[in-house]
């Protein structure tokens, strides 16, 4: 089974229970986004994917692997590499240095470097700004750079939590056409928003999660359409 | 005059060794490691060591037997320090600050009084002594041995400095200090990234505890207590966390005492220099370097 599969899926957080019995599959090459409100699972979901928390039950595949027993720093060279949410980049290191650290787990320096240059090309904002500390960025390119950084990892799986978050509508716009774009080169994306209309403009397929389960799920187009997820996430 | 620098800039450069310790330790975990000085004990008990059982070493204590000596310390107080983590400190790793910092003070009196059961409480005397005399340097007089010793740890600064700033597993420990689990996530593995950390910090103090043996003589299972407190002073005044700092802390400590007992004499030393910790601890709490370079490490 190609992919990324998660099945039955329970996590407690002390007596909150965070997911409850959650499934869904992201298929190789596709963007899949979560949808949802605050407080819904959605980080959650990612966190579990990325080992930072453990399920009581349930199972996470990805190509075939059980991820439950991998531990979080090894998912990077399984292809697996997680932009968390509020971009956590290294603030007081230079954007070249923080590229640099998406590279930790590749040993040869010249592909290291090849990737950056990969990813400079792809956002000449961060060339521009490669000297300067991640943190004097503005949202937008700390975002950029967040996602810069794993594209050094080279993923196979990428997991973006709220890329969109407290960005101008104009830099949303720009932030998803990187990630169509990343996506059109061969990775797969499972993408978490709150900003549901621009997440489905990209997605394939979407799910809506309310409450830790999945309540609503569909192609990216027909979601857009349905009334329910106009009224809950798009507003009239 | 030149003298009175000369005595400071070699004890600060072995306070600066441990100080680089225990700031590379809080930086990175934000623990304040209490036995961080009796690990300097001990590097000075195992430079004893040797040099006692292997009786020829301590008659032909030349200037390579004392580098061995440093080394041969280094690799065993390093392993001490990744051992002392990983019992004492990683199993509460997610525990309440408060409750690793008393473990420190408790691993802090295990090493002692383990130490004062294997050797016993008297102080032992270093037997080196170094010849190949001493030269005549702006009209301070300094021992070969000491130039030789001022060097090396200068040269494991400068190493130290480069491997931090330069190396992938140097930006490695920097991002964890920055934050942990944004590293994880990069694919680091975040213990083994702090249990070299311990391997260095504890190298470096298991250095500066042959140094200081050769340098004052005689050595004893106490000697980390009041050091311990100093290189904490000597991070501080540097700017706690910072790498820089430890080292100009470290200088400017040794500097300050070696003027101190010049001025007002030998039994105001450690009054002198406890009284800086509070004034800098009052007035600049962050240190020389610390508000100026942000970074933690």
């Amino acid at each position: 089974m190609s992919g990324l599969v998660v099945e039955d899926v329970d996590v407690y957080y002390g007596r909150v229970h965070a997911l409850r019995s959650l499934s869904f599959h992201v298929d190789q090459g596709e963007i899949v986004a979560l949808l949802g409100n605050n407080g819904a699972g959605k980080t959650t979901t990612m966190n579990l994917i990325s080992g930072l928390v453990k399920p009581s039950s349930g199972s996470v595949t990805w190509d075939g692997t059980d991820l439950r027993s991998v531990p979080a720093h090894d998912l990077v060279p399984r292809g697996v590499v997680h932009v968390p949410e509020g971009r956590r980049i290294f603030s007081t290191m230079t954007v070249h240095e923080n590229l640099m650290l998406g590279g930790y787990r590749v040993r040869d320096t010249s592909v290291i470097d090849e990737r950056v240059e990969r990813v400079y090309a792809l956002m000449p904002r961060l060339l521009e700004r490669r000297r300067q500390q991640g943190g004097t960025l503005s949202g937008g390119e700390q975002q950029m750079l967040a996602i810069g950084r794993a594209l050094v990892a080279d993923p196979r799986l990428l997991l973006l939590d709220e890329p969109s978050m407290g960005l101008a509508p104009l830099i949303v716009k720009q932030v998803m056409e990187i990630i169509a774009e990343v996506n059109a080169q061969g990775t797969t994306v499972l993408l978490v928003e709150q900003n549901a209309k621009a997440a489905l403009r990209i997605a394939d397929r979407a799910y809506v999660v309310e409450t830790g389960r999945v309540t609503l799920s569909g192609a990216a187009d027909e979601l857009a359409g349905d009334a329910r997820v106009v009224e809950a996430y798009l507003g009239s | 005059m030149s003298q009175i620098i000369i005595n400071g800039l070699f004890v600060g450069s072995f306070y600066a060794l441990i100080a680089l310790g225990y700031s590379m330790v809080y930086g990175i975990i934000k623990l304040l490691n209490f036995a961080h000085g009796d690990v300097y004990m001990i590097g000075a008990f195992v430079g004893f060591v040797l040099l006692t059982s292997f009786g020829g070493l301590a008659a032909a204590a030349t200037i390579p037997t004392l580098v061995l000596l440093v080394l041969v310390a280094m690799i065993f107080t390093g392993l001490l320090g990744v051992t002392v983590e990983r019992v004492a400190y990683r199993p509460l790793r997610s525990s309440p600050r408060l409750a690793v910092l008393i473990t420190a003070v408790g691993m802090s009196f295990t090493l002692e009084y383990a130490v004062r059961q294997i050797f016993g409480p008297s102080p032992k005397a270093y037997p080196v002594r170094v010849s190949g005399g001493s030269v005549e340097f702006i009209g301070a007089r300094i021992s070969t041995a000491q130039l030789v010793l001022m060097a090396l740890a200068a040269l494991l600064m400068v190493v130290l400095a480069f491997y931090v700033n330069r190396t992938r597993e140097g930006r490695a420990m920097r991002a964890i200090a920055l934050d942990p689990a944004a590293s994880t996530l990069m694919g680091i593995n975040v213990n083994r990234v702090i249990s070299r950390v311990f391997f260095i910090g504890s190298a470096l103090a298991g250095a500066a505890g042959v140094m200081a043996g050769a340098y004052y003589g005689s050595i004893d299972f106490l000697m980390g207590f009041v050091i311990g407190i100093k290189a904490f002073t000597a991070a501080v005044i540097g700017g706690i966390g910072n790498l820089y700092g430890a080292m100009l802390g470290g200088l400017t400590l040794g500097l300050l005492e070696s003027f101190g007992t010049a001025w007002l004499g030998g039994e105001w030393r450690d009054v002198f220099s406890f009284a800086c910790l509070i004034i800098f601890l009052s007035f600049k709490p962050t240190g020389i370097l610390g508000a100026r370079v942000v970074e933690r490490m």
